[in-house]
């Protein structure tokens, strides 16, 4: 640390003349500053004490050695093989592994939605705007964790059983023992195909923009979707040839034996709860959002666009909002930060995410400090990583002056 | 520009009292000197933590008022202490944080069906009072389902509570047995068992009292059953904090007093006909003769007043547990040891 | 995405109320495809209204609720003193009272929004719905009186107003705490609405001078101060609220010397409400403090005044105004998230709900249950953001 010197010329404070000391700015920022720092330090020091003193009245040694030893408690859902048998470490992976699905998942729903309901608040159909400003109020003005109770307990367990499930088209079964939905088997060729496609969606994007600006810039007609298509059918046609096979082979869920349902993919009424909870609620946040971004677009720029004879839907896509979204961003950032840290409410209805594995290791270890860290550095880096994420897309989206 | 420097300096130094000062100016605090008892009578009420949410052990009644075994337990050392029963704050504790609050001296008792076990009574600091419930980790399953023993679990769900032994002692039954299941686990008991209702789960593991206390509950308890098995022993006990003999004799000796005195056939509506017994052991029990309260700290007839007040083991048993309530739980392990049950009380002498 | 015709972000004015036929032509089926949108929303809302309003009146067991009223709302606060809560709710009528009459002293007598509050408000003395109407009247009347007051009020008054709230806050905490001649309350009985307005109250009240002060300091030029600032409202607002719960409920106890941890339950969950909710506020004052030009510090500097005095006197001020609709929004979060602490053992109104659905005869009543207090959350919530939003209009109109 050391005093802020000023350029080149300055000399450090007088110390031999206390009068003049005490008017001098610069003695006074250096001082604040040494207590402040003095006094987090002793605040520091203080509970640090506290802790070692409290703790050892308790018998409890500080380490982190007993992340090595056996977690003994079984977790209901993994991505990743675990037993009972593996290390807390292990069962704290998996359940980091089930947060980040919750929370990837969550985002882009929940994204897609506000979208779809902070447009539908703008709707010329009076019943639409009514029932978008229902849902917007509904959900934004009660608590998030009476929501996730309702969607469990009143909504996903009142499903059926197996045996008269409802039957949705796909076929998707609805039942209290969770989602079952057609799902893909990888097949031969599925990893040249996604190398492929991802080259094909690559080539859609920058192909959309660059119509899209021609038709901005130059008012060619057009229809940049069309043309973003024909990369996409390009890439898929050129897997087929090189693979000689489909991407994928459909695993469809199938009942077996009137009790049972196998195949497919089973999201569990807990997992489903909680995405669906944390989507609806954070969707009607980002609702309001879209719809502050879209009101902030100055009126002139409808009328201009107007004038120039576009679509409304074509208006909304190429002038509005990619206007709005410079200021949607910021507050969809907090939005996402919030739909991440909102995720550890798993605990409330069952499902293991990382809070509530590290909360169980906390029960069973009584290591209260070393699992708060470990809770504190996964979600400010989860948190970071978002933000980051997002700042990087805000500098891509704002305006850029000439 | 100047800064904002000095009106920070001083919000600074104005939460230097804040910060408090350490232990180190504190030596010698009451709090090592006295026995919690002390605390307890000088504050006039006793605070107990229960789980608040366990019909028949302790639960908030429409009238807002605690009631259960668990809670009985605390009013009658309230009655013992003060002659009080309603003396008594209640907090309600999750099983995570039950221990936390004894340990920080936030509970002066833990009376909330807890386990226990050599861990809880060495390594977390606890002391445990006699056993006021003898039960057993059970498996309730629905009785269309054909499930007859653990066995028949494989492949299906349980629904368990976090923050106790059930869900250890669940996995290392199922690992014994090879038994591949998906455990729901909840926070939360009445999360868990609404699960296992709703047919989330095809089975639900608790403590049998808990079970049975439940099964009366649901919609249709006759079409669940409890298996044969049981995963584990589970004594619960009344807990208080390690290291304070005086409370922990106090706790100790009023739960003996409730058992003594069914054994000796003394209840809350028949006590006033012992005034005059020539029985010296009833005499000394309800301290008409001879002063064993004194021993510790408490009047002679601390349990004379728990009885009258709140009654002897077994009243208490029957008013949460019993024939009369919607648990109707047969006393079993639970009945005084002269009936062929555990309940056994040293002498008072 | 579905195609729908966008509507101008400002409605064109209506020359004229059209006919009903008119009007479902202009809103629901001006083109085809907004006729096949309005067909598409009533076949999903119909059928779903129908049933949910058919379960309300028939399948719902509705006494889960008509029998655990009282705990719902006061829990176990002890019933001979209901009459604090009374006359707390009787103030807090009377100035709301005041001040909405203060605000819409220029506007027309009657204004639907206050025909709607009497409406309700006479409804609820009228009705034989066992409340205790004689309380409920004075309390109508309060507001009644309180309303026509503040209409006469002049406007040099509105600088008492805020210095008025905190004064009926004070004395609202001392009514239901107790201590200074009146019983004392254990914070024990402090349950259900009554504890989950409380402790939203007091946490934002509480977080208020650190919010503020931590906001100055991610302000300030110097750079220790700076990064302390800057770390603590990072890392609190990186954590999860449930984390931080964990924290002061749990962990609180550790970092304290163990002759200073008698601190009960809710003083922990408003300590963690409080540590979580400064964060934010700094935030949201930083916003406003950004918004304070920079002439307005120079100009008083120059007139001599000191650094602490420029602060507390002209920045924090306006900063402050341009912050306030923000605050009410942290506000309402803050209502919202004290349900975390029924995870924590709490009975606020959450976890009071948990317990009466742990009574023997309403296991399983969930849906009437969480509907019921989800509808006293959404009231509170709905109606401060409501006012909120006449409240940012009103200052916005002040401004100009």
């Amino acid at each position: 640390m050391s005093t802020s010197r000023q350029r080149g010329n300055s000399r450090l404070p007088n110390f031999k003349d206390l009068p003049t000391l005490l008017r001098d700015a610069r003695f006074w920022r250096f001082a604040a500053q040494a207590i402040a720092v003095l006094l987090v330090v002793l605040l520091v020091i203080l509970i640090v004490d506290n802790v070692i003193y409290n703790l050892r009245q308790l018998g409890i040694q500080l380490g982190f050695d007993f992340l090595r030893t056996q977690a003994s408690f079984d977790i209901g859902e993994t991505l990743i093989p675990y037993s009972p048998a593996d290390s807390y470490t292990r069962a704290i992976l998996v359940g980091l592994v089930n947060s980040l699905r919750v929370t990837v998942l969550g985002l882009i729903f929940a994204t897609m939605l506000g979208l779809l309901a902070g447009i539908a608040r703008l709707s010329s159909n009076w019943l639409l705007r009514q029932l978008a400003l229902v849902y917007v109020e509904i959900f934004r003005n009660t608590p998030l964790l009476l929501q996730l109770f309702f969607w469990y307990f009143a909504v996903f367990l009142k499903l059926p059983g197996v045996e008269n499930s409802i039957t949705l088209p796909g076929p998707t079964y609805l039942t209290s023992r969770g989602v079952f939905l057609p799902w893909f088997n990888p097949t031969a060729g599925t990893g040249l195909w996604l190398v492929l496609l991802a080259l094909g969606i690559g080539g859609a994007i920058a192909l959309w923009r660059w119509r899209v600006r021609l038709i901005l810039e130059q008012g060619r007609p057009g229809n940049p979707i069309l043309w973003s298509l024909g990369p996409l059918v390009a890439s898929g046609l050129l897997a087929l040839i090189l693979t000689r096979t489909i991407p994928f082979s459909w695993n469809l869920p199938q009942l077996v034996g009137g009790t049972q349902l196998q195949g497919g993919l089973r999201l569990s009424p807990e997992f489903s709860t909680l995405v669906i909870g944390l989507v609806v609620y954070t969707g009607s946040f980002i609702a309001e959002i879209v719809r502050a971004g879209i009101q902030a677009v100055p009126r002139g720029q409808w009328e201009a666009a107007r004038a120039l004879g576009l679509k409304p839907g074509r208006i909304m896509q190429m002038v509005i909002l990619p206007q709005a979204l410079r200021v949607i961003i910021p507050p969809l950032t907090s939005q996402y930060l919030n739909l991440a840290k909102n995720s550890s409410l798993a605990i409330a209805i069952g499902f293991p995410d990382v809070y509530f594995v590290a909360s169980t290791t906390f029960n069973q270890t009584g290591r209260a400090v070393e699992v708060m860290l470990l809770i504190m550095i996964t979600y400010l880096t989860i948190s970071l990583t978002i933000s980051l994420l997002m700042n990087l897309y805000n500098q891509t989206v704002q305006l850029k002056e000439r | 520009m100047r800064k904002w420097s000095s009106l920070l300096l001083t919000l600074m130094l104005l939460a230097v009292p804040l910060v408090g000062c350490s232990r180190f100016y504190a030596q010698g605090s009451a709090a090592s000197a006295s026995s919690l008892l002390d605390r307890v009578k000088n504050r006039g009420k006793l605070v107990c933590g229960v789980s608040g949410e366990l019909p028949g052990f302790s639960y908030v009644n429409q009238q807002g008022e605690y009631s259960g075994l668990d809670v009985d337990v605390c009013r009658a050392i309230a009655a013992a202490l003060f002659d009080d029963p309603d003396a008594v704050d209640y907090r309600n504790l999750n099983a995570k944080e039950r221990f936390t609050a004894v340990q920080a001296g936030e509970v002066d008792i833990l009376s909330r069906n807890t386990t226990w076990t050599i861990s809880r009574d060495t390594s977390v600091g606890l002391e445990f009072a006699p056993t006021v419930f003898y039960d057993g980790q059970g498996m309730m399953v629905k009785k269309a389902s054909g499930i007859k023993n653990l066995k028949d679990l494989e492949g299906s769900s349980v629904c368990v509570q976090t923050g106790t032994t059930t869900e250890q002692n669940l996995a290392d039954q199922m690992r014994k047995l090879g038994v591949k299941y998906t455990p729901i686990v909840f926070e939360d008991v009445n999360a868990a068992f609404a699960t296992y209702e709703e047919g989330r789960c095809d089975g639900m593991t608790a403590d049998r009292s808990a079970l049975v206390a439940r099964r009366s509950v649901l919609k249709n308890p006759d079409e669940h059953i409890l298996l044969e098995e049981l995963l584990s022993k589970e004594p619960l006990a009344p807990a208080v904090i390690n290291g304070d003999a005086r409370w922990f004799d106090t706790v100790k000796w009023v739960i003996f007093g409730l058992i003594e005195a069914e054994e000796l056939g003394i209840n809350s509506q028949n006590i006033d006909s012992f005034t005059n017994t020539d029985n010296s052991v009833v005499k000394r029990l309800l301290g008409t003769e001879g002063n064993l309260g004194q021993g510790l700290g408490l009047p002679n007839d601390f349990v004379a007043r728990a009885v009258r007040k709140v009654g002897n083991y077994g009243e208490i048993y029957n008013r949460n547990l019993g024939p009369g309530t919607p648990f109707n739980l047969p006393r079993g392990q639970n009945e005084i040891w002269t009936k062929g049950g555990l309940l056994y009380a040293p002498p008072f002498r | 995405m579905a195609q729908t015709d966008y509507l101008s972000p400002t409605t064109p004015p209506t020359s004229r109320a059209p006919s009903p036929l008119e009007w479902v032509r202009e809103n629901l089926f001006s083109t085809w495809y907004n006729g096949i949108l309005t067909i598409v929303c009533l076949v999903a809302i119909v059928p779903a209204l129908i049933s949910f309003i058919s379960w309300v009146i028939g399948a719902a067991e509705w006494a889960a609720i008509a029998e655990n009223l009282r705990l719902f709302f006061v829990g176990r606060f002890p019933r001979d003193l209901y009459w604090r809560l009374w006359t707390s709710l009787g103030i807090l009528a009377g100035l709301t009272g005041i001040s909405w009459g203060f605000a819409r002293r220029n506007a027309r007598r009657l204004s639907r929004s206050i025909l709607i509050v009497l409406g309700v408000a006479i409804a609820a003395v009228v009705l034989p719905l066992g409340l205790p109407s004689r309380w409920l009247l004075a309390i109508t009347l309060g507001a009644a009186v309180g309303y026509a007051v503040g209409r006469q009020l002049p406007p040099t008054i509105s600088s008492w107003l805020p210095g008025t709230w905190g004064l009926a806050f004070v004395v609202i905490l001392w009514l239901i705490k107790g201590g200074l001649g009146l019983e004392p309350t254990i914070t024990n009985v402090w349950t259900g609405l009554l504890l989950t307005v409380l402790m939203a109250t007091i946490s934002i009240v509480l977080s208020f001078p650190l919010g503020v002060m931590l906001a100055l300091g991610r302000q300030s030029k110097l750079p220790v101060v700076r990064a302390l600032s800057i770390l603590y409202i990072e890392v609190i607002r990186g954590l999860p609220l449930i984390g931080i719960l964990f924290l002061a409920q749990v962990m609180l106890p550790l970092f304290l010397p163990p002759w200073f941890r008698d601190l009960d339950r809710v003083l922990r969950a408003i300590a963690g409400l409080v540590l979580f909710s400064a964060a934010y506020l700094a935030e949201n004052v930083r916003g406003g403090l950004q918004a304070v030009p920079r002439g307005q510090a120079e100009a008083a500097s120059a007139l001599g005044l000191s650094t602490p005095l420029v602060v507390m006197l002209i920045v924090l001020p306006q900063a402050l105004r341009a912050v306030i609709p923000a605050i009410v929004g942290q506000f309402i979060g803050l209502f919202k998230d004290t349900s975390l602490l029924s995870l924590f053992g709490l009975l606020e109104l959450t976890g009071i709900a948990r317990s009466v659905l742990a009574q023997p005869q309403f296991l399983g009543r969930y849906a009437e249950v969480y509907l019921f207090i989800g509808l006293i959350y959404w009231v509170f919530c709905y109606g401060m953001s409501l006012a909120s939003r006449r409240l940012e209009q009103k200052l916005n109109v002040d401004q100009r």
